[in-house]
């Protein structure tokens, strides 16, 4: 946008409209977006680097090369040749791109329109059902949720039992696989609840029991038919059996639990819910977990620690019981935090993944700290996905995924000006902000 | 913060006994009805006047006496040091359901008859959590699913009190009103009823509004000739009676300006045409709720007099909100449109400093103008602005005190104060706030609270159609949420 504001003079209106045209054909039918982001070679100058995994630079400078991040120092000026962007970063603060590790960004257009929600498959077992698959780049959501400094989410199944495999992605790119980080991040189930489902709920003690039951039972039988089937396969594969079995497309999803490539996501929220899934959890020492909710995670917040299973939670929430504490919603990853808890934090949501900063802004003030919660919404959920190596915090190698912001990124009234995601300049356009400038000033024909 | 009790015996066994009561039952502060208290040396945000660094506010009896440097009080006034703190004016939400007992009846398309101070549950804790959140007065609103809905209740949080001390006695009374999705869905698709439409929603206002002309003028006329008759029995006939109509009644009362209208709407078609019936019928300083496609008349909103009361940035969980802005309420702003921030949540309704400080970086409207929002525009949309929404000699004691700017996401409530009464204090915060925690609830029953099943779903109605599907949905299982 800066090099096309350079030009911009040297053309009529009309002039600028026609070499628009030729260069990037009819903009404006883009779904996504309608300006091209900036790729090339950038040195962000004089900015303060907040690089998450070590101490903060004043007026620092990182190179971005390659969609990677090449450089990052002190103001030094790194040799550099050819064809390269400078951005003065002045005043501003630059942070890696945060990441909220349950959404279903992409796959859910308009909640209430139904045709227009791939979010929950038929049935209740579906392993195989991958987010990526159903993600839709040209979501109006995507935007609006990268200009504020949202990079990647988890865009995850909801339904069922076994809802599905979630995926993460980047927040840019014209087909899911260009978006893709890790189609496989994890399997999302949903824990059996043992209370009732609402107000209107009318079954007994004894069907509630009944039912719970029945869902645990289904639940054993179907990791003891996985892990069966997986050590058949191991077992093929290594020429240690001869058998030509059927393929199971649910059991091939699910032998990416055991080879660890895919993590087991629990949602699970309130306390007895979660000790019965921490005991199971234990019984199943090949699997690698993430409890994912855990609303009522700080009344059993050592126990998760002693398990050793990190956490995805959140902090805009009421409180789960009328008898709670106002501000446990805000304190609940705090607390988990000082508990020793691996947290990442998300906002569960669709449409307003943008407001993941300000839930990370409540844990913050409610006792979770800046840096604790800095480090939930970047490179704690990239180590939880096991992508440290190219998200969550401003270290050379990896991912240019930045925000700069010209002010701290949890305050509701600062504001992100720019947002790179492997590399690409990303235009700070949205419906939203489209719309403001339409309408601002209506009737104005200048 | 500490409140220094007065050093009066009195005071001292008042403070004994509050002490006391304190560690026997941990009962939360209850409504006492209006107090005096001085508040010293804060920064006080008036709002209307500016910011005062190092200064007091006197409230007497409920009500602002002084506002001022070096304030003094009698003895036997308490008096709380808000040195460093920020004092602004109680947060006022003008669209809640926050403690109705039911949201809609959803069983006509008209039910002006009915009202929700009818349906008010004096004992919620919610209450108590939105006065964390600095909130003292709220629009306990009926919800969208009828074209004309119930009679609102504007309520002050005076946690404590009964269901009739919670109503903001001198508020004049407002009423709902619901266009687009909810109403023609509830009864034109649920039932077969007019509307199925948005125009039929537009025949639905209109022909209830010449119902309640015509039924002005036969039972006016039946009055007039009723006294006649009474009068001079001999010479004028007695008069065919024509029976007294609740609903007719109310809606007669809006054409008359006695009732404002609080509109839930969406679309900029739909608002446009209801400013325009109401410019038929002379209808006046009415509010439109929601309203995310209001910024694309804001002209027209303007000129017509008309206010907004918006969400901060809720969008996209309903087609008729898919083509929304964040900007919306700075463009309202900025075109004039008296505008405020809503919640229509229980969540929402317990940092909406946070949701006004959203319209500061979308759009980059002041500081004051944001804290306007929560305060004195939504003071005036329930037309109570000439005694709360901002501090000012004479308003209502209703103040929340801030350990920061209110609009920075590090900043904490540390008390609400209600007519002058501290009903929250986070320095000597319950852990339980429930008034009625006597009443034992069962663990099953407490584990329907959650409300993070609705978060992962993700929203698909607003909370104003809380029970508007009771009749189909009531036994339905897995994916039923109960939109709060």
């Amino acid at each position: 946008m800066t090099m096309n504001q350079k030009n911009y003079t040297f053309f009529s209106r009309s002039g600028w409209v026609v070499v628009m045209s030729l260069f990037l054909g009819f903009a404006t039918v883009e779904a996504q977006i309608t300006e091209k982001p900036q790729y090339g070679t950038f040195i962000i100058e004089n900015v303060d680097i907040y690089p998450v995994t070590s101490d903060v630079i004043q007026g620092g400078v990182v190179v971005v090369k390659d969609g990677l991040i090449e450089y990052v120092g002190s103001n030094v000026k790194p040799d550099l040749t050819g064809d390269i962007i400078r951005i003065d970063g002045s005043g501003h603060r630059l942070y890696p791109g945060f990441i909220d590790s349950e959404t279903q960004l992409g796959l859910n257009e308009i909640g209430a329109v139904t045709v227009t929600v791939d979010a929950a498959e038929v049935g209740s077992v579906n392993p195989e059902m991958i987010a990526q698959t159903a993600v839709n780049p040209g979501s109006v959501s995507i935007p609006v949720t990268r200009v504020d400094g949202v990079t990647n989410v988890v865009a995850a199944p909801v339904s069922g039992l076994v809802s599905g495999t979630g995926s993460l992605i980047d927040l840019y790119g014209y087909t899911p696989e260009a978006m893709s980080i890790d189609q496989r991040a994890g399997i999302y189930i949903n824990w059996p609840s043992s209370g009732k489902r609402g107000w209107w709920d009318s079954r007994s003690e004894k069907e509630i029991a009944k039912e719970y039951n029945e869902a645990i039972d289904q639940i054993n039988e179907l990791f003891d038919d996985a892990r069966a089937y997986h050590t058949m396969w191991q077992a093929i594969e290594t020429d240690e059996l001869d058998a030509q079995p059927d393929v199971n497309a649910k059991m091939e999803a699910m032998r990416y639990l055991f080879t660890q490539e895919a993590r087991l996501v629990v949602r699970v929220n309130r306390e007895k819910d979660i000790l019965a899934a921490l005991e199971w959890a234990t019984q199943q020492d090949d699997l690698s977990f993430v409890f994912s909710g855990v609303s009522e995670g700080w009344r059993v917040a050592d126990k998760l620690a002693e398990a050793d299973i990190p956490v995805i939670a959140t902090a805009l929430v009421t409180p789960s019981r009328s008898s709670d504490h106002y501000a446990r919603p805000y304190q609940n990853a705090g607390l988990m935090a000082n508990a020793g808890v691996h947290v990442s934090l998300s906002t569960f949501n669709t449409e307003n993944v943008r407001n993941l900063p300000f839930h990370a802004g409540y844990a913050a003030t409610y006792g979770m700290g800046v840096e604790e919660a800095l480090k939930a919404v970047t490179i704690n959920p990239a180590e939880l996905w096991g992508v440290d190596d190219k998200l969550g915090s401003i270290d050379i190698g990896k991912h240019a995924n930045l925000i700069l912001v010209d002010g701290d990124p949890f305050e509701t009234t600062s504001t992100i000006k720019d947002v790179f995601i492997r590399g690409y300049r990303i235009p700070m356009v949205s419906r939203h902000t489209q719309l403001n400038q339409e309408f601002l000033d209506r009737d104005a024909t200048n | 913060m500490t409140i220094q009790k007065s050093t009066t015996l009195k005071g001292l066994l008042t403070a004994v006994m509050m002490l006391s009561f304190t560690y026997v039952w941990a009962q939360p502060t209850t409504y006492a009805g209006p107090q005096s208290v001085l508040i010293k040396n804060g920064l006080v945000k008036t709002i209307t006047q500016g910011d005062l660094p190092n200064t007091d506010v006197y409230i007497v009896n409920g009500i602002i006496q002084g506002i001022g440097q070096e304030l003094s009080a009698p003895a036997n006034i308490p008096v709380i040091d808000a040195t460093g703190k920020v004092v602004m004016p109680g947060i006022i939400d003008a669209h809640s359901h926050l403690n109705t007992v039911s949201t809609n009846e959803a069983t006509s398309p008209v039910t002006a008859e009915i009202t929700i101070k009818e349906s008010i549950d004096p004992n919620d804790v919610a209450m108590y959590q939105a006065l964390a959140g600095g909130v003292t007065t709220i629009n306990l609103m009926h919800g969208s699913a009828n074209v004309i809905g119930a009679r609102n209740a504007t309520l002050k949080l005076r946690y404590g009190a009964d269901q009739f001390g919670l109503q903001f006695q001198e508020a004049p009374q407002t009423i709902k009103f619901a266009l687009g999705e909810n109403p023609t869905r509830v009864h034109g698709q649920g039932t077969g009823v007019q509307p199925r439409t948005r125009m039929g929603v537009e025949r639905v206002i209109r022909d209830i509004f010449d119902d309640a002309i015509e039924y002005d003028r036969q039972r006016q006329a039946y009055l007039d000739q009723k006294e006649a008759h009474e009068r001079r029995p001999n010479r004028v006939a007695p008069p065919v009676p024509v029976a007294k109509n609740l609903r007719l009644e109310v809606i007669s009362d809006i054409l008359k300006g006695n009732i404002l209208v609080h509109c839930h709407s969406y679309r900029a078609d739909e608002i446009v045409m209801l400013v325009n019936v109401f410019k038929d019928y002379g209808v006046e300083n009415y509010t439109f709720q929601h309203a995310n496609e209001a910024f694309k008349v804001a002209p027209e909103l303007a000129e017509a007099g008309a206010n907004a009361s918006v969400f901060s940035d809720w969008w996209a969980y309903k087609f008729e909100v898919y083509y929304s802005t964040a900007y919306n309420a700075a463009i309202l702003h900025e075109n004039g449109v008296n505008t405020s921030i809503n919640s229509d949540s229980n969540e929402l309704i317990r940092h909406l400093n946070h949701e006004a400080a959203k319209v500061v970086r979308y759009g980059g409207i002041s500081a004051n103008d944001a804290l306007a929002m929560i305060t004195i525009n939504p003071a005036k949309q329930l037309g109570i602005d000439d005694m709360v929404g901002s501090l000012e000699v004479g308003k209502h004691g209703d103040i929340s005190i801030w350990s920061a700017d209110p609009l920075s996401i590090y900043a904490v409530n540390e008390m609400t104060l209600v007519d002058g009464q501290v009903l929250f204090n986070r320095e000597a915060d319950f852990a339980d706030a429930r008034l009625d925690r006597a009443i034992s609830y069962d663990q099953s029953f407490e584990d329907l609270q959650s409300e993070v099943s609705e978060a992962v779903r993700g929203r698909q109605d607003d909370a104003c159609m809380e029970d508007a599907f009771i009749l189909f949905e009531s036994g339905l299982q897995t994916e039923q949420t109960h939109n709060h």
